[in-house]
């Protein structure tokens, strides 16, 4: 059992941003994300695309962003828990015990949830049939690409992931890739290898073809595509892996016993906490009158999001509130050197 | 104004007078039609605005943007009208468009 001071849920620019303002306050925290790694939005969907509206910084990248966030962290030697979600959030006296997808467990007074629009997940196949075979001949990525040495291997996708597992493993297995149109968003390089490797017939490309069914028992054993033309083809595969990216689902937070508004909790404008005494949310997952889904309406939340934390982790200590520009104690928490 | 029509998936029709310069995502959102998530706000950073267009009002709006079909891609059961409403653009040209919603978005 980890204890914190401050569990943030959530390693977009807000979650970055919300451990800042508590390490300097002088409480400690951790932070779990569900992605492989740091970022959050800015990262996943759009690492390229400059943003015009960070004050006091004219244009930067969401991975620029990130980057400097990371850095402004530095010295705090944050926990990061990558690859887990946080699957339960339970009452434990004036703790909150925390479990995630990976069984890390913590106890904390505070938990922040900074999940942008929920975890990021796999999307999936929409054919119903398909989740009896999930994880056992139907994979959204590959864990152990032993498992399909000599086999069939179908595809789909249109991406990076696809094309590279399709190059990837062609080398020992027989595949088939399929995409619902001609053209293919991965790498140059990428594209160029797989038509290739198709000409040489060490990949079965079919194109404008989409999933239209499954056939097996205990195993797959064939796959039906239809063509947009409606024309039909089935053939045998022992595995299919499915490439269509990432969907954002609110996930378990549903099941928290927290004041939802669509896809959003519900929060007061003081503290930034739930319904739920020491529970907070920030960034694009919280709502309230006038609430704007921007970077720096986040910070704020979780500016004063921490704040709130420091009366449930030090109840018998008083918060002095202290600029940056003169305190040493804040200097020496930032590690930089006093006047 | 512009009108245009929703079309969820159970068939319950929405026809809203829309602003011009808006785009359709936009004009489904401000109008609490359900069906449209519009997960990233227009940035064409998601594909939770999906919709599927008509043959013949496929042919009569403005071409794909750039990297909307690579978006696409990631939609739920995306097909050969599809597009993302969020990068269609409401005017005087595209009165009476009509659009149909897939049966979710995520």
């Amino acid at each position: 059992m980890i204890k914190t001071d401050a569990l943030i849920i959530g390693a977009g620019p807000t979650g970055l941003f919300t451990a800042h303002q508590l390490k300097i306050i002088g409480l400690d925290c951790q932070i779990v994300d569900n992605l492989d790694k740091i970022g959050g939005q800015c990262i996943e969907l759009y690492p390229d695309k400059p943003i015009y509206d960070i004050p006091a910084i004219p244009e930067c990248t969401g991975e620029e962003l990130t980057q400097n966030l990371i850095k402004q962290l530095e010295n705090f030697k944050i926990k990061f828990h990558l690859n887990e979600r946080v699957d339960e959030v339970k009452k434990d006296n004036n703790n909150w015990e925390v479990k995630t997808s990976n069984g890390t467990k913590f106890s904390t007074p505070n938990v922040i949830i900074a999940g942008g629009v929920g975890s990021f997940e796999p999307r999936k196949f929409s054919l119903k049939e398909c989740e009896q075979f999930e994880n056992k001949s139907i994979f959204y990525s590959v864990k152990d690409k032993k498992i399909f040495e000599g086999k069939i291997i179908t595809i789909f996708g249109g991406g990076d992931s696809a094309l590279d597992w399709a190059v990837e493993l062609s080398k020992t297995s027989k595949v088939n890739l399929i995409h619902r149109r001609d053209e293919f968003r991965g790498a140059n390089a990428t594209v160029d290898k797989v038509h290739e490797l198709a000409k040489s017939g060490k990949i079965n490309l079919f194109t404008k073809y989409q999933l239209s069914g499954i056939k097996g028992s205990s195993n797959l054993e064939s796959v039906e595509i239809t063509h947009e033309n409606k024309e039909v083809k089935t053939f045998k595969t022992d595995y299919v892996l499915g490439f269509f990216g990432l969907i954002m689902q609110l996930g378990p937070i549903a099941n928290w016993g927290l004041n939802l508004n669509k896809k959003t909790i519900e929060v007061d404008t003081e503290k930034f906490e739930t319904n739920q005494k020491g529970i907070y949310a920030v960034g694009d997952i919280c709502t309230y009158p006038g609430k704007l889904k921007l970077i720096l309406s986040g910070f704020h939340e979780g500016a004063l999001a921490a704040r709130a934390c420091f009366k449930l982790a030090r109840p018998n200590e008083k918060y002095r509130f202290e600029f940056t520009t003169s305190s040493k104690t804040i200097k020496d928490r930032l590690g930089v050197k006093s006047d | 104004m512009t009108k245009i029509t929703y079309v969820e998936h159970n068939g319950k029709e929405h026809t809203i007078d829309v602003q011009n310069g808006l785009t359709v995502m936009e004009g489904a959102v401000q109008n609490d039609i359900p069906g449209i998530d519009a997960d990233c706000g227009g940035s064409m950073a998601c594909a939770t605005c999906h919709v599927y267009v008509k043959d013949e009002w496929y042919d009569k709006l403005d071409e794909k943007s750039e990297g909307e079909d690579d978006m696409i891609d990631q939609a739920y059961e995306p097909k050969k009208n599809s597009r993302l409403s969020c990068q269609i653009t409401v005017s005087d040209k595209i009165e009476g468009l009509v659009v149909h919603l897939p049966e979710k978005q995520v």
